[in-house]
């Protein structure tokens, strides 16, 4: 009985850490600019692609996946200066603008990379408990979903950068009025959505094939955990992960995987229409 | 009611812009006799894209709502004709009906998904995500689906391989003989469909519907403070624009007598989003004339590389929304027209 209930959470802890890694990233960014980065996916696949190159040139995986996050987030950086910079003022345009390099990325990569790169292989490690055997290495990426929820409430919370964040986020005329550089702060917020991308990417590196348009297998589940969330990253994104891994996690163990995601997306469908502005809308409604 | 083609929601309403159009279709119409067979096939093919593109163009350009899903619709009707065929059998016109019930069907999903979606006051950023998500989950599907216990009717939907086997759409004819709608028929049929459709949309977005459309877009507080409920007209665009995607879907299917998941995930749901980007969104008829010259432009390339053609296209789509957010082909004409009025009124000074 005990073996088949940790069997059940080991389950939900292994999709809640999906949900949560995939999505904060784009949940930063979301929230702070209105933006919705379609290129997610490609901060997730480049993350990924810098610690397999990383871990073969001989360095542990660990380092190899800070690398990872760091090289995403540089990137991230870049492209908000020479592109998403310029469309804070056109939310939509910039779905378009993002959608576009995401394309030019992934079959750009096809075109010099070739479609697949040797991978690393998940670290070894398990655990038994009854006759059921569980990788330690998904715990692992449970812990790191965790450390991550953690970083991000301690970043926004009890950092200057966050309260300048937050005050952005607000109202940003005001917050520029009081000497808040607003364009540092979002050139920054879209470098962390990025770097939290590649940790995303560098993560499950080991667990994947790794081809160029790997960023698809992670896209649904960041839009839907975004959507379901809200445009408050440190309100919305952990709720919206437990929900959404609950429901997957119950369906996935009923029908399969295949099952599971149709039956997220229906849910989601149906949350939007009582939640328009997601759980963090609701949260910050009972609040006021 | 009368109902007029021209109007203030269409660029070109003049006497010029009919005569070119008289002659494009003539062109058009006489295209068959002067050109290989193999290349009237190509064109049709390159033709029925052009329904998803109108259908984005109402939903996007004139209901403001960016739709990334066309290809959801696109897909399910896809299908639907293919099962539909094979199980009715393809003969004595049931092709033509499977086309009805496919094209029904897509305008069913896309009933309960805008519900949710406009219902929910979904706009903005969500409302392409959610449509885009729910497209990668089709995509994602179907591309299970390889095992025998996939099958509906005598259909099997044979996973990424795609499922093929349907036959194309086809009419009882003369002796007792099927007229399959292939090669130059199905040139002439889509040809006469573009004309109908494209004719249609224009009375309806100049009429009162599409007025009311397009201020709801424009603002639909206002709309709705004017006594208007904005939900029914954006479900209705939504609803009749993806019965066009569904339209291209049952086109393609019965075109190759295949169909296969790539042509609902990524990144095929991006290629209506650029063509009608790069065309100029809020124009029918520049939605429908770029959009051919952008499938043109990519399939000359996709001759030599794919993937060159697919950054091509992500390229222009960045270009465009960098460079002319209104659209390249719109840009260029209203440029035009305002160099011909510059000269014109230099001319009258002289």
């Amino acid at each position: 009985m005990f073996a088949e209930l940790f069997s059940f959470l080991y389950q939900f802890a292994d999709v809640f850490a999906f949900l949560v890694l995939s999505a904060s990233g784009l949940a930063i960014v979301f929230g702070m600019m209105g933006v919705i980065n379609m290129a997610h996916g490609e901060f997730i696949m480049c993350g990924a692609y810098v610690t397999v190159a990383l871990v073969q040139a001989g360095f542990p995986l660990p380092l190899a996946q800070l690398g990872g996050a760091v090289a995403a987030g540089l990137i991230g950086i870049a492209v908000e200066a020479l592109v998403v910079r310029n469309f804070y003022k056109r939310p939509l345009d910039s779905l378009l603008a993002t959608w576009g390099l995401s394309l030019v990325v992934t079959q750009g990569l096809l075109l010099t990379v070739g479609s697949t790169m040797p991978g690393i292989g998940t670290p070894p490690g398990s655990f038994t408990i009854g006759q059921y055997t569980f990788s330690t290495y998904r715990m692992v990426l449970f812990g790191c979903a965790l450390a991550v929820l953690g970083l991000i409430y301690v970043v926004f919370m009890r950092t200057r950068f966050g309260v300048h964040a937050r005050a952005t986020m607000q109202n940003a005329a005001i917050a520029q009025c009081l000497g808040v550089q607003v364009g540092r702060v979002y050139g920054l917020s879209f470098g962390l959505g990025a770097a939290l991308a590649g940790l995303c990417g560098a993560l499950y590196a080991p667990t994947m094939t790794l081809i160029p348009t790997m960023g698809a297998t992670f896209i649904v589940e960041s839009f839907v955990t975004v959507v379901v969330g809200g445009a408050n990253v440190l309100l919305g994104t952990a709720p919206a992960g437990l929900l959404l891994a609950a429901i997957r996690a119950g369906l996935n163990g009923w029908g399969g995987q295949i099952i599971g995601q149709i039956g997220m997306l229906l849910a989601v469908i149906v949350i939007i229409r009582i939640l328009p502005d997601g759980i963090s809308g609701l949260l910050a409604r009972r609040a006021r | 009611m009368f109902l007029s083609v021209n109007g203030p929601q269409t660029a070109g309403n003049g006497r010029a812009f009919w005569l070119a159009f008289a002659a494009v279709l003539a062109a058009a119409l006489a295209y068959p006799v002067f050109a290989d067979p193999y290349d009237v096939g190509n064109f049709a093919y390159l033709l029925l894209w052009v329904f998803m593109a109108m259908g984005l163009c109402l939903i996007w350009g004139y209901g403001g709502m960016l739709s990334f899903g066309q290809t959801f619709f696109f897909g399910i009707s896809g299908y639907a004709y293919g099962v539909l065929a094979i199980n009715f059998g393809g003969a004595d016109g049931t092709t033509f009906l499977a086309l009805v019930l496919a094209v029904g069907l897509s305008a069913l999903a896309a009933l309960v998904l805008g519900y949710f979606m406009i219902w929910g006051r979904v706009t903005g950023v969500f409302f392409g995500i959610v449509t885009l998500s729910a497209t990668l989950v089709l995509a994602f599907f179907l591309g299970q689906t390889a095992g025998p216990e996939w099958r509906i009717g005598d259909a099997r939907l044979n996973g990424f391989n795609g499922m093929g086997g349907m036959e194309p759409l086809n009419l009882p004819w003369l002796d007792g003989d099927s007229l399959y709608f292939e090669g130059t028929a199905l040139y002439y049929l889509v040809v006469a469909l573009i004309v109908l459709v494209y004719l249609g949309l224009r009375m309806l977005v100049n009429s009162r519907f599409g007025n009311v459309l397009v201020a709801s877009r424009e603002d639909p507080q206002r709309a709705e403070l004017l006594g208007y409920d904005v939900r029914k007209y954006q479900l209705a665009a939504f609803v009749l624009g993806s019965s066009l995607a569904g339209l291209s879907g049952v086109l393609y299917t019965s075109w190759g007598q295949f169909i296969t998941p790539s042509s609902v995930g990524l990144p095929a749901a991006a290629m209506p989003i650029v063509w009608v980007a790069f065309s100029g969104r809020s124009d029918i008829t520049a939605a429908l004339a770029g959009s051919f010259i952008v499938l043109l432009l990519f399939q000359t390339i996709t001759v030599y590389s794919q993937q060159a053609a697919l950054i091509l296209m992500g390229a222009m789509l960045l270009a465009t929304v960098m460079l002319a957010p209104q659209g390249f082909v719109l840009g260029a004409v209203r440029g035009l027209a305002r160099a011909a009025r510059r000269g014109r009124l230099a001319g009258q000074e002289a």
